[in-house]
């Protein structure tokens, strides 16, 4: 399964002019406001007609020179910004609005499951005005999963609400990643891309400047220390130990088991050139200088990049330089929840 | 002045609401067919369009009367095809009265749906199209039902001004008893009559009621549009 974006298209002063691929997994077009993200997700969908390019969706053009495939016949599901549930219907009614007319209809069990993957169950009586934001967002998720979709669109679904609220949809969206549904998804959060990605687009003026792993791209683009994904082996002491491909981390004690997703602030890494003895941090993983410019430290760790932002006078002292063996002391870990 | 009414008014009353209803259905498709049509589609000329589907507001509604006495007139022209053809006759009957009201009253259809359906979100229809739906599935399930509202509108006024109609009916149709004559043609006639004054006050007063009433509930459904 895999989505291949090619287009150009004017709008005004503004040009688009965009190439980028995403597979399965959730990837992430990434850029301030005004960088073209929403509309290049839009020709995806179809709600424009490019002027030159092509798109395919799981192996199906649906846009070049000679084809255009009206977004009701593309098989996308699209979770809009303002979730734009339709306002005389029910959450129910909603709900079944695309599973009714999806080529291939989903079964009543595979409903059942997304309805309480989302937690929709005591909502579906309402009226779809009366939701809260946060319950509107997830309506619109759940209604885009039920038509079946080949590829689902997410036009930054959560820059809409409030912190609450957006730490209430993320598990979501993550339990979504899980599933394996191709997902493109449009954000300016570094936050949100962290939790959510696979890939990354960087758009920038119309254009794709970067793409890549989030875990390297992230971590090149933005200085974020790092984003790893984990896997939990134990629980033990008061911590949970979290092995990643370049080694193992403690964190306190978390109540979760198989695959976690956590990010390391660039500030909160130290770079040392010997294994320090008596130290608090229950984190010191050995770690190779892939790059030093002055005090952004890039470290590999097995098949893992991480960040390291020191001042330019400790990395001038330390000596840093590619391919010089080091330790990575990490003082604290994100973990989402 | 002396309820109940005499069975003449009592006749005029209710063929004056009859011919109101009818008027107002049967415009009702074309009413929406117009306002879709201007809400949706752009074009140049449109604005010339959109007079004409507003021109019976101001024209003198005898000369709309005349107008279609020469189009549906039996004796040559449309109206005499449809009535050799089909037996379709117009002139002199009560369905003349309805296609008069219809005609006259249909700018306030259109304006009220094409308000509404201007003011829909167009966010929800994109919506609905990347869910499957085709044209004419969100005409039925999206548009429309959101224009609800503005198409009652519409129609409570049109049903109210129907009933005020007289200049292009008694030009088309006449004045006949119980098949054209409405409330405005018999307060017309009862002043003609000599005494008729009180039977005039009467039919008057019924008037200003049933206009209040019917204004007042296009008023309410306007604000549940808005809301």
């Amino acid at each position: 399964m895999s989505v291949v974006v090619e287009i150009k298209h004017r709008f005004g002063d503004f040009a688009l002019d965009v190439a980028f691929a995403a597979e399965d997994g959730v990837t992430s077009l990434f850029g301030p406001s005004g960088a073209g993200k929403t509309s290049a997700i839009n020709a995806v969908a179809g709600l424009f007609k490019p002027d030159a390019g092509r798109i395919v969706i799981a192996g199906r053009t649906v846009f070049d020179a000679r084809v255009f495939v009206p977004p009701e016949h593309r098989r996308i599901g699209y979770v809009f910004q303002d979730s734009r549930l339709f306002p005389h219907m029910s959450v129910a009614d909603n709900l079944r609005y695309g599973w009714r007319r999806a080529s291939r209809r989903m079964a009543e069990s595979e409903i059942a499951r997304i309805v309480d993957m989302l937690g929709l169950g005591p909502l579906l009586a309402r009226a779809s005005r009366a939701l809260s934001g946060g319950e509107k967002s997830r309506v619109a998720l759940g209604r885009a999963l039920l038509s079946s979709p080949d590829l689902l669109l997410l036009d930054e679904p959560l820059a809409a609400l409030d912190a609450a609220r957006r730490a209430e949809i993320l598990p979501y969206l993550e339990r979504l990643r899980e599933t394996g549904l191709p997902m493109l998804h449009v954000s300016h959060s570094v936050d949100e891309v962290a939790r959510l990605a696979d890939k990354v687009a960087m758009l920038r003026d119309g254009r794709v400047t970067a793409q890549g792993s989030v875990f390297d791209l992230l971590v090149r683009m933005e200085a974020i220390g790092a984003v790893l994904d984990t896997q939990v082996e134990g629980h033990r002491d008061g911590l949970t130990v979290l092995g990643f491909d370049g080694g193992r981390l403690l964190v306190p004690e978390i109540a979760r088991e198989g695959r976690v997703r956590v990010r390391l602030r660039a500030e909160d890494i130290l770079v040392a050139r010997e294994e320090p003895q008596r130290i608090s941090a229950n984190n010191i993983l050995p770690a190779t200088v892939v790059s030093a410019n002055g005090g952004d430290v890039q470290l590999a760790l097995g098949n893992s990049r991480m960040m390291a932002r020191i001042t330019r006078a400790s990395a001038a002292r330390l000596a840093l330089a590619p391919g010089v063996g080091v330790f990575a002391i990490v003082k604290s870990v994100i973990v989402d929840h | 002045m002396a309820f109940p009414l005499t069975p003449d008014e009592t006749e005029a009353l209710l063929l004056s609401l009859r011919v109101s209803t009818v008027a107002v259905f049967s415009g009702l498709p074309f009413a929406l067919a117009l306002a879709l049509f201007l809400a949706r589609v752009r074009f140049p000329g449109k604005i010339v369009v959109d007079g004409i589907v507003h021109l019976p507001l101001v024209l003198p509604p005898v000369a709309i009367g005349f107008l279609l006495l020469v189009l549906f007139g039996t004796r040559e022209g449309p109206g005499a095809w449809l009535y050799q053809t089909f037996g379709i006759r117009f002139v002199f009957s009560w369905t003349g009265a309805v296609l008069a009201s219809s005609l006259i009253t249909l700018p306030f259809q259109v304006r009220a749906i094409r308000l509404a359906l201007e003011s829909a979100d167009p966010g929800l229809d994109l919506a609905a199209r990347t869910l499957g739906a085709g044209w004419w599935d969100r005409l039925a399930t999206v548009t429309l039902p959101l224009a609800v509202p503005g198409i009652v509108a519409g129609a409570i006024t049109a049903f109210a001004a129907s009933l005020g109609e007289f200049g292009a009916i008694i030009t088309f149709v006449s004045n006949i008893p119980g098949e054209t004559r409405t409330l405005p043609l018999a307060i017309y006639s009862a002043l003609q009559s000599p005494g008729g004054e009180a039977e005039a006050a009467r039919l008057s007063l019924i008037s200003i009621v049933l206009a209040l009433v019917f204004m007042t509930l296009a008023e309410l459904a306007q604000r549940r549009l808005k809301r």
